[in-house]
């Protein structure tokens, strides 16, 4: 093994030793973003308006799953129960799903830019609680707004099921979806959906135009666990599901052509992601509004650190989307305190800056 | 006791973390947050104290106020905007639409005072969950909606003989600006404008606060044909004909001068113009519907009917 030794052996040993060193930093980012990610819970589910003592949160939580309901009495106990866990869970599972379906996105839209707003859940979402908020008064009185779930979330995740669906069937031709023409068809859906909205917006009043606009911006506040036991069924198979989606989209990295020729059931993978997308993001807009940013930028973040392969983007997303949302969210809940700021505006003001800090960090790697 | 707590979270953590990672977040917060984070605070249930009201909804802290009670107030929403003194006294629980449910209960509340519409839904069942009691007052854009909204405060707050004092003292008010509406012989046609960004006039349609106000000022809403507030073009309010044009003070922006206003094509040829009666009035006075209002209709009347010499209300006087 000196020079006169051949160099593919050397340039296996690189190669080797550069994807064991990524892996290694890969199962690093895992474990430390996992580590913070369950500090950050806790420090969520201990912080809120409510001073109440760590020891006493968690002599809540423990009574609670040992079933011992003596030391369940007192409002402190409902704050941590009823409005604060839920909350948290929420978020985490929003955030995660919000951050996975951006990097799912991107990956199969081969495109940066893109974001769970591409497959016209969004927009979609956004016009069917405009309706509902606007038109809801008008035709859904009496027994509609006695329902279980309010026909707010419900009205959202619908609407966004239906645009996808619709254009998942204007861009599939002869059981191939193209992704451009889905790309294209959801900038025209999306203008769609934004002019009925503002057509929504002219016709209402000016109450229903606050709580369209609070809505807009996103919010966790009024997180119960019947809301989560609805939403989590919805986002849950999306983080399941992700590690099946990993080996496809990173073939498909090299374009579809080839990741055909590799034997990836592109359309297979492309039909999965579209769906679970959908879903996760439709329920996610339905719990908690539109909140931007998490989708898009959380995936860059991640790339930027540990590059683009997606058995460990995808995870990894998910673990940065649900600490950002959290995170946000203790923020939105403790900066005005008693009142609380709509968590799009906190999740925009905490991101940005970052990403744009790693962003001039690091140029070079954007492009390779 | 407290020393085993953490351990038994860890083992804990390590069952359930494959099955279920909500129990295994629970479970390690608590033992996390039993280790590492500082005590603050002692921990106590919330202690039930009669005096601690918490108001979303302007008017209901108007008029707490008006009956001298506001020292049992802990919390107003941000449209408690009169007395001025209430937003910088009280804590602020946001926007009446957009309350949190946390932020209202950490002011310990005995009472939450709901105007109609105050929400979201969410946050509000949640606060009736936690057994904080809830009283939800009407909100009506009437004298007797106005009396009904006043009796009810009081009734909630258990001051019910001021209340009815408060309430009769205004219905009496309203009585007397029934019969100054009724002494005018030809009512006068109004618009409210509400704002004119960029020379866009958004108006004081059918069923806004400003078209109540007209009409118990004794006008005529020229903007009614359109409903709420909404921009109206230049031609409609050309054609609308108003004698008065009725804008909000502000009190830290420019005022729109009378001579900007009748300058812009759509406004230079109003009756308006004539005599350039543009009027700027405060505008929580003005479209508060609280015990203020039927002064101030009194005032708008004086300003739509400057030659009929309103006189101030007489029950206005009274304590």
């Amino acid at each position: 093994m000196t020079l006169a030794a051949p160099s593919p052996t050397m340039a296996t040993t690189t190669l080797t030793t550069l994807i064991a060193g990524r892996r290694r930093t890969g199962l690093l980012a895992v474990v430390g973003l996992t580590l913070a990610c369950l500090l950050l819970t806790i420090v969520a589910v201990g912080q809120g308006a409510i001073s109440i003592a760590p020891g006493r949160v968690a002599e809540i939580l423990m009574a609670r799953l040992s079933g011992d309901t003596n030391l369940l009495e007192g409002r402190d106990v409902l704050v941590v129960l009823n409005i604060r866990l839920p909350r948290v869970l929420l978020g985490l599972l929003v955030g995660a799903g919000l951050a996975v379906s951006g990097a799912l996105m991107q990956g199969l839209f081969r495109n940066p830019l893109a974001d769970p707003g591409l497959v016209g859940v969004s927009s979609g979402a956004g016009l069917a609680a405009a309706a509902t908020i606007v038109l809801g008064d008008r035709f859904l009185a009496g027994t509609m707004m006695k329902l279980p779930f309010a026909a707010l979330p419900v009205g959202a995740f619908c609407g966004g099921l239906i645009t996808t669906l619709a254009l998942y069937l204007i861009a599939t031709r002869g059981g191939r979806t193209s992704v451009a023409t889905m790309l294209l068809a959801g900038v025209a859906l999306g203008a769609m959906a934004g002019a009925l909205t503002g057509l929504l917006s002219f016709i209402s009043d000016d109450r229903q135009l606050r709580d369209l606009t609070f809505w807009s911006l996103g919010s966790l506040g009024g997180a119960s666990w019947t809301k989560l036991s609805v939403v989590a069924p919805i986002i849950l198979p999306l983080l399941l599901l992700m590690p099946l989606l990993a080996r496809g989209l990173n073939g498909l990295m090299l374009g579809e052509a080839e990741a055909y020729h590799l034997g990836i059931p592109v359309q297979r993978i492309k039909a999965l992601a579209i769906l679970l997308v959908a879903l996760a993001v439709g329920a996610s807009v339905a719990a908690a509004g539109m909140v931007g940013f998490v989708g898009i930028v959380v995936p860059h973040l991640i790339r930027l650190s540990v590059g683009p392969d997606h058995r460990l983007l995808l995870p990894l997303s998910a673990l940065g989307g649900a600490m950002l949302l959290v995170g946000a969210d203790i923020v939105a809940r403790l900066i005005v305190v008693p009142a609380e700021l709509p968590i799009g505006i906190v999740t925009a003001t905490i991101g940005a800056p970052f990403f744009l800090w790693l962003l001039l960090r690091r140029t070079s790697l954007i492009d390779a | 006791m407290s020393g085993s707590r953490p351990i038994d979270a860890h083992r804990g953590l390590r069952q359930w973390n494959r099955r279920e990672l909500s129990l295994a977040l629970v479970s390690s917060a608590l033992g996390l947050a039993g280790l590492a984070l500082p005590a603050a605070l002692a921990g106590r249930a919330l202690a039930q104290t009669p005096d601690r009201i918490v108001v979303a909804g302007g008017v209901i802290t108007e008029v707490i106020y008006a009956l001298g009670l506001q020292d049992r107030i802990v919390g107003i929403d941000s449209t408690s905007q009169f007395p001025p003194e209430a937003l910088k006294d009280k804590a602020n629980i946001g926007y009446v639409r957009a309350l949190s449910a946390e932020g209202v209960l950490s002011l310990k509340p005995s009472l939450v005072m709901l105007i109609d519409g105050a929400g979201p839904p969410d946050a509000v069942s949640l606060l009736s969950e936690s057994g904080a009691k809830i009283t939800r007052i009407p909100d009506g854009l009437t004298p007797d909606g106005v009396v009904a909204k006043i009796a009810a405060i009081g009734a909630a707050i258990g001051a019910t003989a001021p209340a009815e004092r408060l309430a009769a003292q205004t219905r009496a008010r309203f009585d007397e600006l029934a019969t100054l509406r009724a002494g005018i012989a030809r009512k006068k046609r109004v618009l409210f404008l509400l704002s004119l960004q960029n020379g866009r006039a958004l108006v004081g349609g059918r069923n806004s606060s400003a078209d109540g106000i007209i009409a118990l000022a004794g006008g005529i809403n020229v903007a009614d044909a359109i409903e709420g507030y909404k921009p109206m073009t230049d031609e409609a309010i050309a054609a609308a004909a108003p004698e008065m044009v009725l804008m909000m003070r502000n009190s830290s922006a420019h005022n729109i001068t009378p001579e900007e206003l009748f300058a812009m094509p759509a406004f230079a040829r109003i009756p308006a113009a004539g005599e350039k009666r543009l009027v700027h009035m405060d505008g929580l006075y003005l479209l508060g519907f609280g015990p203020r209002t039927p002064m101030a209709a009194r005032d708008l009347m004086a300003a739509i009917y400057p030659e009929a010499a309103i006189p101030p209300l007489k029950t206005a006087a009274a304590p």
